[in-house]
Order: C-alpha cells, then structure tokens, then sequence
C-alpha cells in the first residue's frame, strides 16, 4: 500500500474538484461551440465576424495568460461594473471571481472556440437533402434543428468533441495556478512537504488516466449511438 | 371564384439565379384531383418551378396560394423573403414533397420517417400516427421493412417510403420532383405503380418528370416547359400526341 502521509482525503477532494472543473467547462464549453458555429454560419455580416475574431484570439492566445487575464483582470472588471451600479443606483451587490469561477470560465472559453470548430464542420458535414426535407415536412427551424440537423451532426462531431475533451481534462491542471485546490496542486504540496514527488505525481497521472479511460468508453457509447443508420461507426 | 378553394394557384412566378433568369412568368392552377405533369429537357426550370412551389427556393416574384390563403411576402437586404415563416411552416406541412432522392431522413427507422412529421408538426399522438404509418407502409409494400433504416433499404423501397411519409400528412397536394430518376430501371415501376394509384384515388399531384408513359396515361394536365416558360399545355392526348411546336416534337422524338 502506498503512504499518502495523510493527503488521501484532500487529494480525493482535489480529485473532484477536478471534476467538477472538467465538467462544468465541458458544458459551457458545448455551448459556447454551438452559438460560435451558429454565428460563423449566419449569413449575418455582424455575426460571422464576431465568431471568426472569437476563435482567432482565443486560439492565438496560451491557455495560461488566458487565465491570470481572466482571474485579475476579470476581478477588476467586475468591480468597476458594481462601483458603477451602487453609485449610480445604489445598488450593492457583490461578486466575487473566484478560484473556481475563474477556472471554469476560462476553460470553457477557451475550449468554446475549439468546439465551435468542430461543430461548424459536423453541421456543415449533414447531407443538405436531410435537411430540405424537414423544411419541406413543415418543421421551423427549431424542430430542424433538434429533430435532423444536430442528431445528424452529432455523429461528425463526435471525435473531435472526445478529442477536445482530452484535452480540455488535462488543461483543469492550470486552475492550479490561480490558486485553485485540485489534486494537481494538492498533489504538489504533497510532494514538496514529504519530499515524494513521484509517489504524489504516479497518482495524479493514474487518476487523469482513468478519468480519460472511462471518458473513451463513454464517448464510444455516444457515437454508437449516433450512427445508428449509418452502418458501421466510422 | 370557386365555391371550395383551389388546393394550389401558383401566378406569374420569376426566379433568377444572379443574372440567370430561370422561371420567366410561371403560373399554374390544381384542381381537386388533377395530376398535373412537368416536363422538359434539363435546365428547362421545372424543378426549380415546383421547389417555388413549397418555398424551398424562394420566387423573386408571383403569387402562391395554398388552398386559397395566399403566401405574404417582404423585400429583404437578400431578396424577397416570405414576411411570416409561421404561415409558410402551415402550407408546406399541406404540400407534402418526394424527392429524387428519397431524402429519408437516415437516423431514423422508416416507421420513424413517416411519423415524424405528423407527429412533431401536425401534432398527433404517436399511437395514432404510428397506426396510419403502418396503414400506408402496407399499402406501398413496405409492411416486412418498417423498422429497416433507409441506408438498409433499395432504391425503390426509399422512394416508396419516401411515399408513405408524404401521405402520412394527409396533403392538399403532393409535388414529386423527378422521383424515379435516380433509380435503377428495373425499380421504376414499382413506384410508379403506387403513384398510379394514388391518382386513381383522386389525390392531387404535381409531378416532374421523364417518364412520358406515366404522363400520358394518368395526367389531367400536362406543362411542356422551355428555358424557363411554359411552352405548351392541356390535357396529354393533345400535348403528347399532336404537339404544335418543332422543340416539342423533337424531345419528344423516340432517342436513339
């Protein structure tokens, strides 16, 4: 049996925070993809142009300087606005941009930008027929959407989504520099006070492992699912 | 004007491609029960003229009315655009299309296909509607095949299917836009068939296509169109049998 030297509890937190940080970014990140891809695809000139300079910078900025921008600098933006609210309005309210709060959002904005480019592909990739036919049935663009366009999409969109996910699990690890307790850096705390590091980072390499395993099985599952009709899952 | 509305009254359609001007002033009436034939060589406009039909490409001038409620239109920065999609979602969901092809929607079981729409858009109960599903999946010969996925399913078997999801919507009028093109030959018939039979039964079609047998023997109408007018029309003894003009003889000439 390994010593953890007491950390196993605050490591298993760590480990869900992580979680919890992976999963919540996943889902912003989902939507933001899919508003991103619809404005790309818009025909409006506003639109487009708005989703092309929100990939761009996104993608041509590094993850890390993404997230002290958004930790500091999201801070003082936010105080500005209810300095403003409680002077002007008398309005007090406060929010804080937490560890937590911070790490999500930048995630979830940076991966918004990735996912956006793989969904506008997947939709772009749905034989036009299917959809005129919807349209031809009576569905508005709602219904075309849900009931044709992303059940049809969803299955091109499926490997760059788990791909994406892949690494947007491993990028959780950078809330550690904001000051955010996830197993990484708990796991380095570890390391420095027992002087263990290979025992403390085997672990959390084990546990990104696992987490990453039963992802693949999972999204395996999806895209079964979502070829159904369409033969063998390419 | 009629005491009872016509199903479909289509006047002065245009449509331009850029500068290509496609459909130059089309019109058309259907009556309760006529089957109303297009024909022509390609690029003559008649596909695109029954896409105006249903709103799929969008006319840049005429009129459409759909049993008598006639569809609003408004200029737009891209063009004439119809003012109230919710009006245009009602009349397509009473014009049901079959296409060349099938467009099944291929996530979906055949059964599924054909009770999609009177499900999620006319708003039945799935008891019911898979109920008349099977009704018309065993009219069409496709009883053994309702849970097959399209890609699971011939040509023909598609196209029939493809039938049976239109029907499905108890329409006003259905537009076959060349539906047996894209079948082997000897799949042809069997859709044929139930398309004869759905004019024996008194529906009301608009049909584009090259099958002449089909056009001679069941239309009450037929439309000779050329580069985007209608050349000749009345009923088919007269169009395919004595044509007047040297462009309808010579496509109808036997090809070798």
């Amino acid at each position: 049996m390994i010593d953890l030297h007491g950390y196993g509890p605050r490591l298993a937190e760590g480990a869900l925070v992580t979680v919890e940080v992976a999963v919540l970014s996943l889902v912003l990140s989902v939507i933001l993809g899919l508003l991103t891809a619809s404005a790309k695809m818009s025909r409006s000139w506003f639109l487009h142009r708005l989703g092309t300079l929100y990939t761009t910078v996104i993608r041509g900025i590094p993850d890390l300087v993404l997230m002290l921008l958004l930790f500091f600098g999201g801070q003082m933006g936010v105080n500005v606005i209810t300095d403003w609210l409680y002077y002007q309005f008398d309005i007090d309210i406060f929010i804080n941009i937490n560890e937590f709060v911070a790490g999500v959002l930048t995630i979830g904005l940076i991966f918004g930008a990735y996912m956006g480019e793989t969904f506008r592909g997947a939709f772009l990739a749905v034989e036009y027929g299917q959809i005129e036919a919807a349209r031809a049935y009576g569905m508005n663009h709602w219904l075309v959407f849900k009931r044709v366009r992303f059940p049809q999409m969803m299955r091109h969109a499926l490997p760059g989504l788990s791909n994406n996910w892949m690494v947007l699990l491993k990028t959780t690890a950078l809330v550690s520099v904001i000051g955010l307790s996830d197993m990484v850096r708990i796991a380095s705390e570890a390391s420095k006070s027992t002087r263990e590091p290979f025992t403390f980072m085997l672990l959390v390499g084990a546990v990104y492992l696992a987490i990453a395993s039963v992802s693949e099985w999972g999204f395996a599952r999806l895209q079964k699912r979502y070829s159904v009709g369409f033969g063998e899952a390419d | 004007m009629a005491a009872t509305p016509l199903p479909l009254e289509v006047r002065n359609i245009t449509k331009r491609f850029g500068e290509t001007e496609v459909l130059k002033g089309l019109s058309l009436q259907a009556h309760k029960g006529d089957v109303i034939t297009l024909i022509g060589a390609s690029g003559s406009g008649k596909s695109t003229f029954l896409r105006c039909m249903n709103l799929l490409e969008q006319p840049n001038e005429g009129e459409l009315l759909v049993h008598g409620e006639e569809i609003q239109f408004k200029q737009t920065r891209h063009g004439r655009e119809p003012a109230d999609w919710n009006q245009v979602v009602r009349m397509r969901a009473k014009l049901s299309m079959v296409f060349q092809s099938f467009n099944l929607w291929a996530h979906m079981t055949l059964l599924e296909n054909v009770i999609e729409a009177p499900v999620h858009v006319l708003g039945k109960s799935k008891k019911e509607a898979i109920e008349h599903a099977r009704a018309l999946l065993e009219r069409v010969g496709l009883a053994d095949r309702a849970d097959y996925y399209p890609a699971q399913m011939s040509g023909g078997q598609q196209q029939r299917g493809a039938i049976a999801r239109a029907l499905a919507m108890d329409p006003e009028v259905m537009l076959f836009d060349e539906p047996t093109s894209a079948l082997d030959p000897e799949l042809v018939g069997d859709v044929l068939k139930v398309m004869r039979d759905l004019a024996d039964e008194g529906r009301t079609m608009i049909v584009v296509t090259h099958e002449m047998a089909f056009a001679r023997d069941v239309s009450t109408q037929v439309l000779y169109l050329h580069q985007g007018i209608v050349e000749e029309a009345g009923p088919p003894a007269e169009v395919l049998d004595t044509p007047r003009s040297e462009r309808l003889k010579q496509f109808l000439a036997p090809k070798h």
